[in-house]
């Protein structure tokens, strides 16, 4: 089966290390993917903020060329990326007037989305498809004693997301507990991470991380995961500067997912971008 | 279009005030009418089902001798009666009446006037062409047997139970738990006048115990239903308690004998607040007072290696561990469903934490904590021993949300303030009451609304967003804080409790649809059981002779059960002391000379009415059973079935009529 | 009642009168959030308390829906508290009246861009601004780029607050001036110019 893969902006750059694990970790359960050719970004929260038609026409884009390069399924790895996908998806399936306005638009450029190429997450791929089991089975160096806090965000699971439950997302969970860890039980886990207010609304952005952080220290993680480039970046990037401001030690190492699993699967570090992060990252003796 | 020299009809267009003529050119299709053929007569009025309307029928045939009437006007579900007897009064048979809807069918359901009229000239003209054929016919006399079967055993039965036999008639009450009581049984005050529930609701139970006019089914369920209004056929299924419901006096020698020394089993009553063993009885006052052996528990049932301690402690030799279960039959004339509701399983709204945190609570198992004789014999400690400081009751937890149930669940605002008063009470700790809307009409509730509000009780108007163990200060930490925007202040606030109740709304019970299915009656969108009409009929179903009463009809509350339940036995014991029931005369017969013997139509007959005479060769309807759906006179290849009032050439017509101007 | 003196009855008062009302405001942004059931509302602050922006903001969200339908235009719109919301779409999941409340906030914001009410120099707008224009530009997001044209429309001196991350990240090859980007974005830009 062919999967493409969509990566977004930011896996291309704050993001580097997501793509670099992400691929790595595929490779070695030997799934291949097919990056989408001369994609565009989605638009994120501000298009939708701006201008509603443009934001659902340069996702649909997006959609269009994977339809058009063939595939089944489409990988989306950035929780707004894929959010975006969907919420242009069942826009376009459910208002008629959508549809066919956008594909009219599309057809200018030979494209057209159908609903055919249907979009996953890589947590959905890794966890509903391939299984627990499966992934237990790659381990080479089981996380034992390592206390995981999985960080699930806001648009990777709701509002339209169905691979796991938005109440009680459990697939990061999962998936560390697959590589030997030991997930920790705590009530952030979905809470909302500011998004780019750390860039805007400064002092909201960092009080909002600052919780997230403290909640996961104090309930005693060693590491957080997370499966959104924006998340990671403000917990990582930001802890340093969290920590000085408010004047209360959080830093914690912040990684993908990916990268957790990629150190389980025993791939070394340099092919998971450990050496781009900014943060204390996580040793393995 | 098809003509009977004979016909003289009469026609009659009702404006129904403004609800047709608004939409319905009324005189233009009185007009229309009165070109058609056979019509003598054709009028236009306000109120047809006026008492002037009807007299009009009744002179218009004397003086213009008419002898088919059709009135187009309301549904014949509110009307056909009146206009039959208006027709029958006036000296022609009832069935010489055709009635034509052209509320329902066309002006209440479209918006252009002209399109509206047109539809309503087609269905006139389609009533027309069918009642010149028409036949004289009769209805048919049944006598009601007077036997009552009441299903559901909590306080609308118990009330119906007792109502009905106090009129001197026999009543099956059938319960399919081991006791009678339903929920009431298991709340400790009611409200606004805290009454202790068990104080008024016992001796009702053992009334119904000792009435000679009741029998008790406990742990049965009914497995099938047969016949119609007046003469139903039911068969009870007795489970199996392994013990001679006879024998047994209740004095619990066994229970004290049972190989399990300590209660291992969640106990149900209880709301597994407790524990109970294999062998048990629900309840102190338990009706019947008989034990029951729970065979999913019991040793003997699970290996069939128990010495059989219990049985040898009975010293009335009321122990069976064969028993199995038996089916009864019962003959009745009218049943009464009673069969309740079932709370809202709070796992269903994660975000409040039940299941997750010890000390979230349902209203359900507090009932159970502040009552005397529940698990902790009526002090209010939490899971770990110790007693609450502060609490939080959750108003509308699946109540009044499109992701759960849309229904306002009636009763949630009152027990909580009754469940507020009484944690007060027994805990002196802060209560917190979060509401959306704070709902008390009814004797008495706003009265115990305002008494709550000065007893100290703080009301926070807001939906609970989440329940959760995040603490932001010590004085959050090892608390339950809830997350809640005090809407009349217009700030979100966080407040940190010792347990948190969540006041969990109604819902249809988990076997409405098979009961609904069985009795062969209706269900609203939202599963409850539908009433006839939600005014003027709210006990009566759309099948003859079956009654509803009680939270199975939508959610209420005990006063409400109870005066419904009142309602249903009177509407039942009406029908029983009118002494006969009228059949519709729409049933099917065979014409023998035709009857090819072949005996398809008893197989396709869904009501058993159909039967074969070996001696003739053919097959014979019974009239009684028959309901007149006409599958047999579809199915049968030789055109030997005719049913009354829809005989080939009356549908035919009618489908002429609709079709061809 | 002449202008003058309804305006000493109302100014920074509690008060507001049905002529300063946009009566049709509600239904506008009701139909800009595809339909959505705002007029079903039963201001039970769910929306409020799920929200974790809430407690900065000038009016809850519930108060925002309240404004919308009884058409507080001006009010709602020149204020912030439509941009602080983050789209985290949790008050969507909860609101029991089915609600898309994060749509309705996105239909406020496109109300205020359009309507060029929205609070002047408040970095949320700008920045949603500058990102618009930097994809139609080239179709993707250099973050350099970006937060360097953001800052500068905004306010170029708390860029400085930036700049050591900047340089890590940069040093990191976390951020980059060459990125490759797409290769045809004229077509890209065309088909949003249709």
């Amino acid at each position: 089966m062919k999967y493409l893969y969509y990566p977004g902006c930011s896996l291309k750059s704050s993001g580097k290390h997501y793509e670099i694990s992400l691929l790595a970790v595929l490779q070695k359960l030997g799934i291949e993917v097919e990056e989408l050719e001369n994609w565009n970004c989605c638009g994120a929260t501000n298009y939708m903020s701006i201008n509603e038609n443009y934001a659902l026409e340069i996702t649909a884009r997006n959609l269009g060329i994977a339809e058009k390069q063939g595939g089944d399924e489409v990988i989306v790895p950035c929780a707004a990326c894929f959010m975006g996908f969907l919420k242009t998806q069942k826009y376009m399936e459910s208002e008629s007037g959508i549809r066919d306005r956008v594909n009219q638009i599309l057809n200018h450029s030979g494209l057209s989305y159908n609903g055919k190429v249907q979009i996953r997450h890589p947590l959905d791929l890794l966890v509903n498809q391939l299984g627990a089991d499966a992934l237990t089975r790659t381990v080479e160096m089981p996380l034992k004693d390592l206390k995981v806090a999985s960080y699930y965000g806001c648009q990777l699971i709701r509002p339209y997301a169905t691979f796991d439950d938005q109440w009680n997302p459990h697939t990061m969970d999962d998936i560390a507990r697959a590589m030997g860890a030991t997930p920790v039980d705590w009530p952030l886990k979905s809470r909302c991470c500011s998004g780019s207010m750390t860039s805007t609304m400064t002092d909201i952005g960092l009080r909002m991380n600052y919780v997230i952080l403290k909640e996961a220290k104090s309930r005693g993680a060693d590491v957080i995961i997370t499966a959104c480039p924006l998340c990671q970046f403000n917990l990582e990037c930001f802890q340093g500067k969290i920590s000085r401001k408010l004047k209360d030690d959080v830093r914690i190492p912040v990684m993908y997912f990916t990268q957790l699993m990629g150190l389980a699967m025993g791939i070394p570090a340099k092919k998971l971008g450990l050496k781009q992060m900014l943060s204390p990252s996580l040793v393995l003796n | 279009m098809p003509v009977n020299e004979e016909a003289r009809v009469g026609f009659y267009i009702c404006h129904c005030g403004h609800n047709i003529a608004n939409m319905v050119d009324v005189t233009a299709v009185a007009e229309y009418a009165a070109k058609l053929p056979n019509v003598v007569l054709s009028r236009d009025y306000k109120y047809m089902c006026s008492d002037p309307g009807q007299e009009m029928i009744a002179k218009d045939v004397e003086v213009f001798k008419l002898n088919r009437i059709v009135v187009a006007s309301c549904s014949p579900l509110l009307h056909e009666n009146t206009f039959r007897t208006a027709t029958s009064k006036a000296g022609i048979n009832q069935f010489y009446f055709q009635m034509v809807n052209i509320r329902e069918n066309a002006s209440w359901v479209h918006e252009d006037k002209e399109m509206a009229t047109l539809k309503a000239k087609d269905l006139v003209r389609a009533a027309i062409s069918r009642v010149v054929f028409h036949k004289a016919l009769e209805k048919k006399k049944v006598p009601v047997n007077p036997d009552v079967l009441i299903v559901g055993g909590g306080i609308s039965g118990i009330s119906a139970a007792l109502t009905i036999a106090n009129a001197g008639k026999k009543v099956y009450l059938v319960e399919k738990e081991p006791t009678i009581g339903g929920y009431m049984a298991k709340f400790d005050k009611t409200f606004p006048t805290l009454d202790c529930a068990a104080c008024i609701l016992t001796p009702k139970m053992s009334a119904v115990l000792k009435h000679p006019g009741i029998t008790l089914l406990s742990y049965s369920e009914v497995s099938a239903v047969d016949g119609y209004v007046g003469n139903y056929h039911v068969k009870v299924t007795r489970k199996p308690r392994y013990i001679i419901e006879e024998k047994c006096v209740g004095c619990f020698a066994c229970i004290d004998a049972c190989i399990f020394k300590e209660a291992k089993f969640s106990d149900e009553f209880n709301e597994g607040l407790s524990k109970r063993k294999p062998v048990y009885i629900p309840f102190p006052q338990a009706t019947p007072q008989v034990v029951l052996i729970d065979d999913k528990t019991c040793i003997h049932f699970k290996t069939g290696k128990c010495p059989q301690t219990c049985a040898k402690a009975c010293d009335r030799n009321a122990f069976d561990f064969d028993q199995k279960p038996v089916v009864q039959e019962l003959e009745v004339g009218t049943i009464l469903l009673c069969t309740g509701f079932q709370p809202f399983d709070a796992a269903r709204a994660p975000y409040y934490g039940y299941g997750r945190y010890s000390n979230v609570y349902t209203s359900l198992e507090v009932e159970r904590l502040v009552n005397a004789s529940g698990p902790t014999g009526g002090h209010v400690v939490l899971r770990d021993k110790s007693k609450p400081k502060s609490i939080g009751i959750i108003h509308c937890v699946g109540s009044r949300d499109e992701k759960t149930n849309k229904w306002c669940s009636r009763v949630c605002c009152m027990y909580s303030l009754k469940l507020a008063h009484l944690l007060k009470e027994h805990t002196d700790a802060e209560i917190y009451n979060f509401y959306i809307d704070m709902r008390t009409p009814g004797k008495g509730y706003e009265e115990f609304y305002d008494k709550l509000l000065n007893e100290g009780v703080h009301f926070i108007r807001g939906r609970v967003a989440e329940v959760s163990d995040w603490a932001i200060n010590d004085h959050e930490k090892g608390k339950l804080v809830i997350r809640v925007e005090d809407t009349l202040i217009g700030m979100v606030r966080r407040i940190p409790v010792d347990m948190v109740v969540l006041a969990v709304g109604i819902e249809p019970g988990k076997d409405a649809q098979d009961i609904r299915r069985m009795f062969n009656i209706s269900c609203s969108n939202e599963g409850f059981f539908l009433e006839r009409h939600p005014k003027l009929a709210p006990v009566e179903t759309f099948t003859d002779g079956i009654y509803i009463a009680g939270a199975c009809q939508g959610p209420r509350d005990i006063p409400d059960s109870v005066a419904q339940a009142g309602a249903a036995a009177a509407q039942a014991l009406a029908l029983i002391d009118s002494g006969f029931v009228e059949l519709e005369p729409n049933t099917a017969f065979i014409t023998e000379e035709l009857c090819c013997g072949c005996q398809v139509c008893i197989n396709m007959c869904p009501y058993h009415a159909i039967t074969f005479d070996d001696g003739k060769g053919k097959s014979h309807i019974n009239e009684a059973l028959c309901k007149g759906c006409g599958t047999c006179v579809a199915a049968c290849g030789s055109g030997a079935i005719t049913q009354n009032l829809f005989e080939d050439q009356q549908i035919l017509s009618e489908i002429y009529g609709l079709l061809v101007e | 009642m002449n202008a003058s003196s309804s305006e000493i009855l109302t100014q920074g008062l509690t008060v507001k009168l049905e002529a300063d009302l946009d009566k049709n405001f509600g239904e506008t942004i009701a139909r800009e959030a595809h339909g959505e059931k705002l007029f079903g509302c039963i201001q039970c602050g769910n929306c409020s308390a799920a929200c974790p922006l809430s407690v900065w903001m000038d009016y809850t969200p519930r108060k925002v829906i309240a404004m919308v339908r009884a058409g507080f235009k001006q009010e709602v719109l020149s204020n912030r508290t439509v941009w602080l919301c983050a789209s985290c779409y949790q008050c969507t999941v909860e609101c029991p009246k089915g609600i898309k409340i994060t749509d309705v906030m996105y239909a406020l914001k496109r109300e205020a861009i359009e309507n060029k009410i929205y609070p002047k120099n408040f970095p949320v707008p700008i920045l949603a601004r500058t990102f618009y224009s930097e994809v139609k530009r080239t179709g993707r997001i250099n973050e350099i780029f970006l937060l360097t044209n953001y800052y500068l429309r905004y306010n170029i001196f708390k860029m400085l607050g930036y700049a050591s991350l900047g340089v890590r990240l940069f040093m990191k090859r976390r951020l980059s001036l060459f990125e490759k980007g797409m290769t045809n974005r004229k077509e890209f830009r065309s088909m949003l110019n249709q």
